[in-house]
């Protein structure tokens, strides 16, 4: 990642999900692109505002659910059928319902890893540092009771006056700016 | 009507839905994320926990002690012999196993049918889980009479070329137990992100700051994060409900693949489930009735709390009582004469004592007491019912293994079976184990999840501006 200096963004702080609510939807309908919000638990009607409906999460667990079956079934019939053949009581050694249990429970092990990693990779997590935790308000707020949205400088409106006096017609508790 | 007749609404039931009330009113956000963090930030540790963790730390030494006195001489200084070659390995194993799968159960099922009262337990009971099956997973291992070949079980290219046998429920426990220990630490752990990174933004020392911050990974509270991590944590209850059915269901194959009378039976796999939410709901209540009071958690851990855990014990208790009764029928009806000397020597044999300690712990008493609200939400009541109850659930294993094993088909292969004092040892030591475990969680983590706390406050309600403002 290039070093980047300068504003990160501009931080409002506002004290009910309502508010942050209302003021991320007027900003989404005004045309901003490059924004966030962060709340101390998961508010759905601010990622709706700010336009953000799918996420690919469930397509990442569903193919890993697949192959972790897949790769057990295979294994256990390769074991079984050419590796290692026992013959029990002139039992099929491709005893296929017998590898079922085994197979479903790697579905599901590696369904389970690729939901948890896959969700903390999709959120680009580990991410020891972000500029947000600049702000002297984020760190006592954000995982706690208060709600933030952040208007970053990357986009194309961004102006740190005109942006500041725009956030200040929502009223929130404070507008702070961010610097990287 | 006089005006005294009118009595104040009791604050504690929700008048629109006439409810016991979650979370106690007048808690805001604030509030609530102070008085969990406080627990875990504190610099004065208590003197009580010090005392507990001692204590548990005696127990945790116990196991050591007996583990290494076994490793050093092998199976033998245990009771198993012929012909009860499982024993007292195979008990703990499947109760502990079987008290984890409450956690689950409230984390993951009751997640997916919306009961936000499950919120406030969650976490502990997960912890719970984790350090049950951890004690669980020891037993197979210790039992095999060489641990350190315990890699045996894994199918691994070894250069003699010798492959695992996948047709023996055995090795299917194997892949069960090892996928719910890994899958249970997972959801634990991505389930306490958000919250470690309120105890990194909240911390004033240095090593604490690194400490969560490290393992927060730097959760910084994005809705596009929050909404992917609402996503995953659905998917991984809805991927942990299958799971926690299964691992039961394969332990249960362990003993009804088996041609023994009294395990070769079809009702095993719903039985060992049920019996195992059972006695997990009975050890949560065993965890969370010392805990509320010790941390004066009562405002998150509240009455309808163990109003609703109590329901959900006598539901499946009466599952218990219907797999117990279905033994009894199918042992008659099935005009086997194997079966019907195997029920009636469980119940009235040389054992017949463990039998009937068994229906009096896990059916007499609670099923008759437990129908009662006052005695539900009654502390005292209810952590004396969740340790009759453990002790029975122990004992329904105890008879399942031993009572079967020492009656075999032939009378020349008959035997007894009692345990030796390092198989008290061992099991005593898992106790003391699991509870310094516990206690080490309680110390340094959140037990309640906070982010989902926060979501049963009225302040977390998205109301339009003309009603906030009527408020």
């Amino acid at each position: 990642m290039p070093a980047r200096e300068g504003t990160y963004g501009l931080l409002a702080e506002f004290e009910t999900p309502g508010d942050l609510v209302r003021a991320a939807r007027k900003a989404h309908e005004d045309g901003w692109r490059r924004m966030d919000c962060y709340t101390p638990y998961p508010v759905e009607e601010a990622a709706e505002a700010i336009g953000f409906h799918r996420n690919k999460v469930p397509l990442l667990t569903l193919i890993g659910g697949l192959m972790g079956g897949a790769a057990m079934f295979l294994l256990e019939t390769w074991i079984s059928v050419i590796a290692y053949p026992i013959n029990a009581a002139g039992r099929p050694t491709y005893s296929w319902p017998a590898f079922i249990v085994p197979a479903y429970e790697w579905t599901i092990l590696w369904a389970g890893l690729s939901a948890a990693f896959g969700m903390l990779a999709l959120c680009g997590l580990p991410a020891l540092y972000h500029p947000l935790f600049n702000a002297p308000n984020f760190r006592d707020g954000a995982t706690t009771d208060k709600f933030f949205l952040c208007l970053e400088a990357l986009d194309p409106k961004f102006d740190v006056t005109a942006t500041r006096a725009y956030l200040e017609t929502f009223k929130p508790n404070s507008v702070v700016e961010v610097d990287y | 009507m006089a005006t005294k007749d009118i009595k104040p609404p009791d604050q504690w039931v929700n008048p629109a839905t006439g409810e016991y009330r979650v979370i106690a009113p007048g808690q805001t956000f604030r509030s609530i994320t102070e008085k969990i963090v406080r627990i875990v930030l504190t610099p004065h540790t208590p003197m009580g926990w010090f005392g507990i963790f001692t204590v548990a730390g005696g127990g945790a030494v116990m196991l050591m002690v007996a583990m290494t006195w076994l490793f050093l001489k092998g199976v033998g200084i245990w009771g198993i012999t012929q012909p009860v070659a499982w024993g007292f390995a195979i008990i703990n194993f499947v109760w502990w196993i079987g008290i984890g799968h409450a956690g689950t159960l409230i984390s993951a099922i009751l997640l997916l049918f919306k009961q936000s009262w499950r919120n406030s337990i969650s976490r502990f009971a997960e912890a719970m889980t984790i350090f049950a099956v951890a004690c669980a997973a020891l037993f197979p291992v210790i039992h095999t009479g060489r641990p350190w070949l315990g890699y045996w079980l894994l199918p691994l290219p070894y250069t003699m070329t010798v492959w695992p046998q996948f047709r023996s429920p055995l090795m299917w426990d194997v892949f069960a137990v090892s996928t719910y220990a890994t899958i249970s630490v997972v959801f634990w752990y991505i389930g306490m992100v958000p919250d470690l990174a309120t105890l990194r933004d909240r911390a004033q020392s240095k090593i604490a700051q690194y400490f969560y911050g490290l393992l927060s990974v730097g959760w910084r509270g994005s809705v596009r994060h929050w909404m992917q991590y609402e996503t995953a944590s659905l998917l991984l209850a809805g991927l942990a409900t299958p799971l926690v059915l299964s691992v039961h269901t394969v332990i249960s194959f362990d003993f009804a693949v088996a041609v023994l009378p009294g395990w070769h039976t079809t009702i095993f796999p719903p039985y060992f489930v049920a019996g195992a939410i059972y006695s997990g709901f009975a050890m949560v209540l065993t965890l969370a009735i010392p805990l509320r009071k010790f941390y004066h958690l009562e405002a998150l851990v509240t009455d309808r709390h163990m109003d609703n855990m109590g329901k959900v014990m006598l539901v499946t208790g009466f599952i218990v009582a219907y797999g117990y009764g279905m033994e009894a029928f199918m042992s008659w009806y099935s005009a086997d004469h194997w079966e019907a000397f195997t029920f009636w020597n469980r119940a009235f044999g040389l054992m017949g004592w463990s039998y009937w300690v068994l229906i009096s712990c896990n059916l007499v008493i609670p099923l008759t007491t437990l129908w009662v609200r006052k005695w539900r939400t009654n502390m005292t009541f209810m952590f004396i019912m969740s340790v009759i109850v453990n002790t029975g659930m122990w004992f329904e294993r105890f008879v399942i293994v031993v009572t079967s094993l020492t009656r075999d088909f032939l009378p020349s292969a008959w035997g007894t079976y009692r345990a030796t004092k390092w198989d008290y040892a061992t099991f005593i030591g898992t106790l003391g184990f699991f509870t310094f475990m516990f206690l080490l969680f309680v110390r340094f983590l959140p037990m309640i999840p906070m982010n989902e706390i926060r979501m049963l406050l009225p302040g977390a309600k998205i109301k339009p501006k003309v009603a906030e403002a009527a408020d």
